[in-house]
């Protein structure tokens, strides 16, 4: 092969930088201008420099109650990521093995994914609205609905968290050595010490980037939200609500908030990931690299 | 599946069985058919809940009857014969709906047709340019970080260059290319489209490069010393092996795309119809069966394009 570097390769690194700057030019943006001064607008140039517009939602004078809404994306997130990583983790061993339906649950994942959003969405008010007039109609006349955060909100999350969950399970385990579990057994360890002692550790990098995906798509959740949340509403839907009537830098204030938690989450998860990958080769075994 | 494990279990079915039996008494009171239930049995749980049976409501729903303020359960064809209103009266013109699939179909081309040719060359990038693993993580990541970012902020981060005074209009005036503002910056098809890109070319690259990173280097070098261009391995070897990757991209985008409300909505000032836009209007009516009926609709069509492409490639052997 040639020696050096072809000249695609400089058209193709200009092309990534482009596309690069399409992608966070925009977001960047928007961040500057929530540092305006008070009589800053929705455009370059900006006026003055300050943080009038971000103290001004954490007074809660601004547009919606935004403390409550931070509070119930931030809890549902935790439980969503929580749900996700148990539930992808199990069904990842489980598929390493031949069992009955293990096609039906591959297909209702991919399916999952692929549906559109609102379709799912709808489906599942639809289903939570008979759910209640069943109810209302055999048990109890004054109840209100079983709709909610934790109820059809928590599993519209699911059906978006856990078909990339099961997906990041298949990558890991496409990479994963057998023989590493058969020599723990061979020394007597019990499957559940075998999971706990090899499997966990070796696959945790990835478990906690299966993590991050769970918290970060639920935070940020709107299409799947938008029908099956129920009476309150989740950061991206006030978000959303905003959207129709921008009239001033407070709605890039409150891009720049959500945006710092997803930014301090995904620091965080990268963070953790680089220090246990970096343990594991500090403290790998050396077999296989020769006699000392 | 362990391969020692089977050969020795055709070797000596005992001997495997017998070690299994040893290893803890309370594994072998649990078959593995049900450790395997146990493990798989919450995940299909959720998606049976959540996914598989809020589908038949969907669309059970879209045969009952409605009126101005609620459901009734009985069987209709109302939510279909609704939408369909006019279709055959206003023959050879396009009826409502199916126009908004018109506009729906157009939108989800363009789409696709920009998101597969960013999403092909970025992947081509960092799978064959860029040698050192901790570049291709590091560069990987970099196209990563916006996916776990809001999408809604996302969009109104355009609003600030695209608006009648936003920094591209400035700076085409500034310029003198133009005299006054350019109007459909914004609000328009242009800029749905301009987000629907931004949102989910990422959708488009994973795939892509995933599938270009198992294509064993030594067929280009093949083609090389067979003598072929740089165009004819591309042609001829590189994007027939990104098929897959292409194909499963593809149907990411495109699903996307169909059922947007969302991006089509804010990015078009509400003033775009598409295919998921009229279920959410039907609902925001309180029509269900009418947004069912739609659901219905969007779904089949949607199926009926995936089931084309993935004739294309099997999926399952892909993952």
């Amino acid at each position: 092969m040639k020696e050096g570097r072809p000249r695609s390769f400089y058209v193709l690194a200009i092309f990534f930088a482009a596309y690069v700057l399409f992608l966070y030019g925009p977001m960047i943006a928007i961040y500057m201008l929530s540092f305006q001064g008070p009589q800053g607008g929705l455009t370059f140039p900006m006026n003055g420099v300050s943080t009038y517009w971000l103290t001004k939602l954490f007074q809660g004078t601004g547009i919606v109650d935004l403390g409550a809404a931070f509070r119930r994306s931030l809890l549902l997130g935790v439980i969503v990521m929580a749900v996700t990583v148990v539930l992808s983790v199990a069904a990842g061993m489980a598929f390493r093995r031949k069992f009955r339906a293990q096609s039906i649950l591959f297909y209702s994942a991919i399916a999952s994914l692929i549906v559109p959003s609102i379709i799912t969405s709808l489906g599942i008010s639809l289903e939570f609205r008979i759910i209640d007039d069943l109810i209302k109609a055999h048990w109890n006349e004054n109840f209100e609905t079983s709709m909610g955060l934790l109820t059809s909100g928590l599993g519209a999350h699911l059906t978006w968290t856990l078909p990339f969950g099961l997906l990041i399970m298949f990558a890991i385990f496409n990479r994963f050595d057998p023989r590493l579990e058969e020599a723990a057994r061979d020394l007597g360890a019990t499957p559940w010490q075998t999971f706990r002692h090899i499997v966990l550790p070796i696959i945790l990098p990835s478990v906690i980037g299966i993590g991050l995906f769970g918290f970060t798509l639920s935070w940020d959740e709107l299409a799947r939200s938008s029908q099956a949340i129920g009476a309150v509403n989740t950061l991206p839907l006030d978000l959303q609500g905003l959207t129709t009537t921008v009239t001033n830098p407070d709605i890039y204030a409150l891009g720049t908030i959500i945006s710092a938690v997803s930014f301090a989450v995904i620091a965080l998860a990268l963070g953790t990931i680089h220090m246990l990958n970096k343990r594991q080769a500090a403290k790998g075994s050396d077999a296989g690299k020769g006699l000392v | 599946m362990d391969t020692s494990d089977n050969i020795l279990q055709q070797a000596s079915p005992d001997l495997v069985r017998g070690s299994d039996m040893a290893r803890s008494a309370k594994a072998a009171r649990l078959s593995p058919s049900f450790i395997s239930w146990l493990q798989a049995g919450p995940m299909m749980l959720v998606f049976l809940a959540f996914f598989l049976i809020p589908l038949v409501f969907v669309v059970i729903v879209s045969f009952w009857d409605y009126n101005e303020y609620q459901l009734l359960p009985a069987f209709s064809g109302r939510g279909y014969t609704d939408t369909f209103e006019g279709c055959i009266a206003q023959l050879p013109d396009l009826c409502t709906i199916g126009k908004t699939y018109v506009k729906t179909l157009k939108l989800c081309f363009l789409v696709w047709v920009i998101t597969l040719f960013i999403g092909f060359w970025v992947a081509y990038f960092l799978a064959f340019h860029v040698k050192s693993k901790t570049w291709q993580m590091g560069l990987s990541l970099l196209c990563t970080i916006p996916f776990w970012t809001s999408n809604v902020i996302r969009m109104i981060a355009w609003i600030p260059l695209l608006g009648r005074n936003g920094l591209v209009n400035s700076g085409l005036m500034k310029t003198g290319l133009i005299n006054q503002p350019v109007e459909w910056l914004l609000f328009s098809e242009f800029s749905v489209v301009l987000a629907l890109v931004h949102l989910f070319t990422f959708f488009m690259v994973v795939p892509i490069f995933n599938s270009m990173i198992r294509v064993d280097r030594s067929l280009i070098e093949a083609a090389y010393d067979a003598g072929a261009t740089g165009f004819q391995t591309l042609v001829n070897v590189i994007i027939p092996l990104a098929k897959p990757g292409i194909v499963i991209g593809s149907i990411f985008v495109i699903t996307i795309v169909m059922g947007d409300f969302i991006t089509i909505g804010v990015m078009g000032g509400q003033q775009i119809a598409a295919a998921g836009k009229i279920i959410e209007t039907r609902v925001n009516a309180l029509q269900f069966p009418a947004a069912a009926a739609n659901a219905v609709i969007l779904l089949v069509i949607t199926f009926l394009i995936i089931t084309m492409m993935s004739r294309i490639v099997d999926i399952k052997k892909e993952l």
